[in-house]
Parts: C-alpha cells; structure tokens; sequence
C-alpha cells in the first residue's frame, strides 16, 4: 500500500518536473528560431534538460521517452562539443520539436494512466540521421581535443577559479600518468569520486543508483560503497553521513568524468580523484591517495549559476487549485468575523483604546491576507499567448506560408479558471486565421500586401471584462459564400435582406458551417468555430466576427470576471445593495430639480453639461421596496460603455471596494436569466451585493 | 487494498444513511427528505433578493463564502406565507451538485422509515404530488418523503404551466 503511493507521488513529481521542463525547452527553440541561430547558452540548456528527463524517465522505466531524450541529449552534445559551424537550424528545431511533441504525447498517456508505449524507431532514426549528416558536413572544422575541453568547462559557465582549477589539473594529470601502464589499460584511467547530495533531497540512494546507471554507459568497470545501495534501507543513512563513493575505470579524462558527474541533479559535492592504475581490482579500503598528484583536487560544490537556477525554480511551487478556493472562502469568513468581533454591540459605549488598537491592527492584516489570497489565482495570459507562437510556427512552415505573430497585453491577468477554459479556442482561433485568413504569399503580394502575413493577438481589460482580439491580415470572410453555405445547411436566423453584416460574420460561428471548401490538417471541417463559442459561453463570455473582404478579420473574445476581481463601487437602494464596476462609472452626483426632463411616454432624462442622458431608476427595474423615490434625495451615477451612456438612480453611494466576483448560484441561473447581473460579491460584513453588469442593463434599455 | 478500506467505508456511510429521513413541518404536514441529501440545517440567515425571480426563491445567502440560493418550500407548495421565527430554519441540500437552502416551518427529528413502509403517494389531479416521492408510515402518522431531484430541477416546467 505504502508503496503504492510511494510510486504515485514520484509518478507526480516526474509528470510536473517532465512537463515543465518541455515547456522551458520550447520556449528556448522558440526563441533561438527568431534568431536562427542557437547560442552556445541555449544549446547547454537544451542539452541539461534533455539529460534531466532522460534521467528521470528512465528512473521511472520509461524507456520510450529517455531513448529520444537520450538521442536528442547525443546531438545537443556533438553540438556543444563540437560547435559545428554549418548546422541547418530550422530542420534542427523541426527536430527537437518532434521529440519533444513525442515526449509531451507520453506524458499524456502516463497522466492518463497509460503507459508510454509510443513508436519511437522512426524518430530516433531521423536523429541518427540528422547526425550522421551534420557529422559529414563538419567534418572537418573538428576542433582538437584540448579546446575542446576548455570549451566544456567555459561553456558551462562555471565560475573562474572553477576552470582554473580544472585547466591546471589536466595537464598535471598527464603529467603524472606512467606512459606504459596508460598504453596497457587502453588509456584508462581510475578515478575515486565521492559525493555528497543536497541535505533533504530525499532518496539518496536511488539518486545514487541513477548516477551508476548513468555511469555504466560509459564504462562496466565501477565499484561503488555502499555497496547495495537499492534494497539495503540503510544505504541512505551511510550516503546521508559518509557520501556516496564510486571507483571506476574510463578511458575519459578527469575534465570530462568531472563533467560527467558535475550534471548529477541536487548534487552539493564532488570530490573526484584520479588514482594510478596498478592493474588489480580496484582498492576498496584506503585508497592510496598518496600516489596521485600532489593534493587532491577538491572542486567546491555546484558553480553559482546553477545554484542560482534552481533557487529559481523552487520558488514557484504548484498548489492544488481546491486548496485556494478553500484558502479563499476560509479568508472571506475571517473578514466577516473580524468584523463581528470589533464591531460587536458588546461594545457599545465602552471606552476601549487598547482594544481598538489592537482591532485596527486585526483589520490591516486581515485585509492584506484578503488581498493576497485574491491575487494569487490571477495568472497573465502570457503562457498561454507563448503558445501560440508554436502553433504559427508549425503552421505557416506545413502550408508555405509566412506569418508572424505579434502578441500585445499577455500581462494581462486572468482567473487561472478562465485560462484554462480560453487556451483551446485560442488556439483555434490563431490557427483559422493562419490557415484561413492569411493568404499565400504570391497572392499577399499580387494584392499589393506584405509577403509577410500577421497575426495579432491582443488582450486588454474593458470593464469589466477581458477582451481577447484576433486579428489577421488576410483575406477577410466572403459574405456571399457564407450566407450560400447556411442557406444549404437551413441555418440562417433572419430573413436573408434583414441580415446585417454583423449577422453574417457571426453565422459562421454556427457548427457545421465552414466556407473552406478543402479540409486540411488544420481546419475547414467546421467544427472549430461552434466548439470556440460553446467554450467561451461555459464561462460566460461571448464571441464576435468582424471582417472587411480582403483586408483581414477580428474576432473578439470577450470573457467576464467570472473570479475576476475588480474595483466595484457599492452602492445601496432600500435594503439591497449593489456594486457597480467602478471602471463604467463616470461620475455621481445628486441631481437638482431644474435639470431633470421628463418625456410624454414618462421617460425620465437630465441634462448634463448640455447633453442629455436617460436616467435608469434602479428600484424600479428591480422592484425594490423602501427605496428612495425622490431623486434629488438620491445620488445618480453615470456610467458608461460602448459610447452608451446612463444614470443610475440610488440611494446612497456606500463606498469603494476590491471585490470578488461569485457567480450566481447555478440554481439562479438555470431559473431565469437576469438581465444586468454580472453576479454578486460578498461585502465586508458579511453581506452578499449584486454585482451589475453596464452593458446588460444598457443593452435592455434599447 | 486501500482501495478496498475506502469502498467499505462508502459502503458504511451508505449504510448509516439508509432509510434515514430528515423531517421538518409546514403548516400541519409533516415532511421527509432522504438524509444524503442533507449537508446542514442552519436558522434563518439575511437574505439578499434576487431579482426577477419567482416569489419562492427568496434570494440568495453567504453561507461561509459560498452563495447559495434559499426557497420557502411553504411558497412553493403554494401554501400562505408565515413569517420567521426563531424556530424557521434553513434546510441545505445538495442534490447533483446544486447546493440550495429549503425554509421550513420547524425541523423535527432523524427518523428511520424502512422501504416497506413507504407507499406511493395516490393518484390525485392537483396539487405537489409531483414532487412527492412517496408516503411513509411512522406509526400513526405519516411524513411526505420529498423528490428533491424535481424539486430543483422541474421548476421551470411547473412556472410554465402557472403563466
């Protein structure tokens, strides 16, 4: 049983660590693409992180997917070692996206439960085949061996006294080698290592099993104490204590074995010794260190900037998204009992001072705890807008076309909820206006556009709303295909001379309605459109297609807060309390008799500044009683949205707030839709207010 | 084999709750629902009306951060309003995931009624039988076992047939 979760939580920490290492590397192709070269930088990254995941998959049993790693780890490192200068870079990055498309795909499987038992011959075939290609190329721009060596220890990047320290060994090494026992042995070498693991990195034992099976590709001849170091419990405790030591014997030299072990993960020491090969099994007491160069040579632990790495990376820790809306809902209780507590009616006519003191203190830190506790499910779209950039990549290369992306606001903030339920549209989106949209580039330029076709992606805050804009470059929707297509499929919602152009466009986010003639890989089957807004509208969101023949089409998302926050004034009429985004709101302010305008049909109106505005009696669209009838007792606040403009009647303004955004109850929502409600937050004290959507109420009104 | 823990447990809880009936008062009948259904009973609460809705969803509550709606089952079944008091409580179910708060007159007691005391409700042209799931005998009396399923979820067909 125990073991079983063992497996579980290692199986968890292997599909994060696995997951998020592809997603750096992507990120890292991606951008050495633009630049079309790949740094030296780039290529130790890509080459650690795929080292990383061999390793781990292959401490999982995951054979598959460290066999690519293993491939792709074997080219990355002839790329570093041998800094080859003709290198095509875009065939490069076809191929290491492909691995990492193949690794991503089985680690779906392995989440889904599955095992990893992907095809990988293919694969691993055409990174042979890449290789042995770059191989032949470069042939001979083979640098010798010992810049070779000072390039590994640069390129590594490890501090100064680090490489000094290694340069100046390696010859000395050579030095006292005896010529004839290094000839006998085949150039082997013996080398001591003992190493010590980062305290509390857990399971040192199998870390240490990983580093011999690391070890045995490049040679059989190893040694290790403690000797068993799988099935003996109290192998860890004796690494913990005396580190984890290993004799070995490679025809490799100390630069390239210290290399080796320098890439053991959560590693803090390495203290590797040379020894003199005296032709018996190797010493397993004492060995006779007395023989070898003069001192030992110690390396410190881990150079800076690795550490500096992982100290970034352990920064960010992934939590269980229940947990936070549990942290959300016990801190909004907080709020409440804090005020019950200092506002209690007990108190009434006492003179505390220190209690109050000391209440006011409670009330800072449980605002700020409220605060924080809201900030931290919002995440910017910038993930998710990186993403993209691969799609467009992908595709523009398979369909021949060139396309750019330009992405504008991914620091926008977005509920972690609404994140996930945006990204896939998105990416239909992105890839509809690539495949659709953007034309050839002999057309492009035929029509006297950029060769280059571009795709924007744009994200800004409206409100109370987030708007999410596509926009191409390319050949816009053909109206009159598209009503010819809904009149074949009986789908059209007016009649044909009623509908507007806006009708139009929108017919085409219909299921079944695609006006691609040909289905591609892509697109075209028209099932993307419809999928897009049956996802949006789930959180409450909406799409809409505008379009101009020829020169390109916008497709705005516009998502609610749904969880947003957002900066709502509250406001009370009668009992009931509302909260309006303060973002819509203008201004406020008690209106005088003489302003007001009342029309025959009893519309009630007032003039402002010379303008004339509608005024939206708020009691009385939602019948509510005690309310204050006499509008100059009142307060009007004027608000604003798409150039629409009203006055809202209240009773009085109650302040300004930082609220969450709830939606309403599903019961609610399934009973009627409330026309003007965005949803409800939960005030200060406890008590619930209704969240008032501008462009509902002044969407009703006309 | 923890596997194996968790389902007796399940099966435990199953157990405890079969045949249990929470019951509550309107006016002078007497009223069951099945105790799974039921996550808490808590007294009246501030209410916040919600617009636009039928008389007998009388709004919304903050039940320690979650929103939940609350309808007076005496509207409901068309019976006269009677004010609160301090023996009205709030009867939280959650059925299909849909939480709701059920007002009543006075809960009464956890009783146990046996399948085999349960009869179903007699064919009758008016009224809730609809949502009368059937009719269990306890001694001399009898409660009216509740159809929470179409107590939420039929609303809108029986708003419909009102208009």
């Amino acid at each position: 049983m125990s073991n079983q979760e063992y497996t579980d939580t290692m199986l968890e920490v292997y599909i994060f660590e696995a997951s998020q290492l592809i997603e750096q590397l992507e990120v890292v192709i991606m951008e050495n693409e633009k630049s079309s070269c790949y740094t030296s930088e780039a290529i130790n990254e890509i080459f650690r992180i795929m080292h990383t995941i061999k390793g781990s998959s292959s401490m999982m049993f995951f054979t598959n997917i460290s066999s690519v790693a293993h491939k792709l780890e074997d080219l990355f490192f002839y790329l570093r070692e041998q800094k080859p200068e003709h290198v095509d870079c875009s065939s490069l990055s076809d191929l290491v996206f492909e691995g990492v498309d193949f690794i991503k795909v089985e680690i779906e499987k392995i989440k889904a439960g599955d095992r990893p038992d992907g095809e990988v011959d293919s694969l691993l075939d055409k990174i042979n085949d890449f290789l042995a290609q770059l191989k032949q190329i470069n042939e001979n721009s083979v640098p010798t061996a010992p810049s070779m060596i000072n390039a590994t220890v640069s390129g590594n990047s490890k501090t100064e006294t680090v490489s000094k320290t290694e340069t100046v060994s390696t010859p000395s090494q050579q030095f006292y080698i005896p010529p004839d026992q290094a000839s006998l042995a085949g150039q082997q070498k013996v080398f001591k290592a003992t190493v010590f693991f980062d305290e509390g990195c857990e399971m040192e034992n199998i870390r240490a099993y990983t580093m011999i099976h690391h070890l045995k590709e490049l040679t059989h001849d190893i040694i290790h104490l403690p000797a068993d170091i799988i099935n003996d419990e109290q192998s860890i405790q004796v690494i913990r204590e005396q580190g984890f030591t290993i004799y070995t014997r490679v025809s490799k030299t100390y630069a390239e074995i210290h290399e080796h072990f320098m890439q053991t993960i959560f590693l803090k020491d390495l203290q590797l010794i040379e020894l003199p090969d005296n032709g018996d099994v190797f010493p397993v007491e004492t060995p006779q260190t007395v023989l070898v160069a003069e001192s030992p040579v110690i390396v410190p632990a881990l150079p800076d900037k690795k550490g500096e790495k992982e100290a970034v990376g352990q920064s960010i820790i992934s939590v269980n998204v229940q947990k936070l809306d549990k942290l959300m809902d016990l801190v909004g209780e907080m709020v409440i009992a804090e005020a019950m507590v200092s506002q209690n009616p007990d108190l009434d006519g006492l003179t505390l001072v220190n209690f109050h003191k000391a209440a006011r203190q409670l009330h800072k830190i449980t605002t700020e705890i409220q605060d924080i506790v809201m900030s931290i499910r919002m995440v910017p779209l910038a993930n998710t807008f990186q993403k993209m950039h691969r799609i467009v990549r992908d595709m523009s290369k398979k369909l021949n076309k060139e396309v750019e992306l330009k992405i504008n606001g991914e620091q926008t903030e977005v509920d972690k909820n609404i994140i996930e339920h945006i990204s896939d549209p998105l990416m239909h989106l992105v890839r509809n206006a690539v495949d659709h949209g953007i034309e050839s580039a002999v057309e492009r330029i035929d029509k006297g556009k950029p060769a280059k076709g571009t795709v924007f992606l744009e994200a800004q805050n409206a409100g109370s709303d987030v708007l999410v804009t596509i926009k191409d470059d390319g050949k816009g929707l053909n109206k009159a295909k598209i009503l010819e297509k809904a009149r074949k499929n009986n789908q059209l919602t007016r009649p044909e001379a009623e509908m507007t152009d806006r009708d139009i466009y929108n017919l085409i986010l219909l299921p079944g309605l695609s006006t691609k003639d040909q289905v591609t890989e892509f697109s075209g089957r028209g099932v993307g459109m419809d999928v897009v807004t049956k996802n949006i509208e789930t959180v409450g969101g909406s799409v809409s297609v505008m379009s101009a023949e020829g020169s390109g089409t916008t497709i705005t998302l516009k998502i609610p807060l749904t969880l947003a926050i957002i900066d709502g004034m509250n406001v009370r009429v009668g009992t009931a309390r509302y909260t309006i985004p303060t973002t819509a709101i203008m201004e406020s302010f008690r209106p005088s008799v003489g302003e007001l305008i009342t029309d025959p049909n009893g519309n009630e109106m007032i003039m402002v500044r010379g303008q004339c505005y509608p005024i939206l009696r708020l009691h009385e669209h939602y019948h509510v009683e005690n309310a204050e009838t006499d509008i100059t007792q009142g307060i009007l606040i004027m608000v604003s949205q798409d150039e629409k403009y009203v006055c809202i009647f209240a009773d009085e303004l109650l302040g300004q707030q930082q609220v969450v955004v709830k939606a309403l109850p599903n019961y609610i929502k399934k009973t009627k839709k409330i026309g003007g409600l965005a949803g409800c937050t939960l005030l200060g004290d406890g008590s619930i207010s209704l969240i008032l959507d501008i462009a509902g109420l002044l969407h009703r009104r006309t | 084999m923890s596997d194996l823990l968790v389902a007796d447990m399940d099966e435990i809880i199953e157990d405890t709750q079969k045949d249990k009936y929470l019951t509550f008062t309107l006016g002078n009948e007497s009223y069951g629902v099945e105790i799974k259904f039921v996550t808490e009973i808590i007294g009246v609460q501030p209410i916040t009306e919600v617009p636009e809705m039928p008389e007998y969803i009388k709004g919304i509550i903050n039940l320690r951060g979650k929103i939940i709606p609350v309808m007076d089952v005496r509207l409901r079944f068309h019976k006269a309003f009677q004010e609160y008091n301090d023996r009205t409580c709030i009867v939280v179910i959650d059925v299909k995931d849909t939480s709701i708060g059920l007002i009543v007159d006075r809960v009464t007691e956890v009783l146990s009624i046996p399948d085999t005391e349960i009869v179903t409700p007699p064919e009758m042209s008016k009224g809730n039988r609809e949502y009368i799931k059937g009719v269990g005998k306890v001694g001399q009396e009898v409660k009216l076992i509740l159809d929470c399923d179409k107590l939420l979820n039929e609303q809108e067909a029986e708003e419909i047939n009102h208009r």
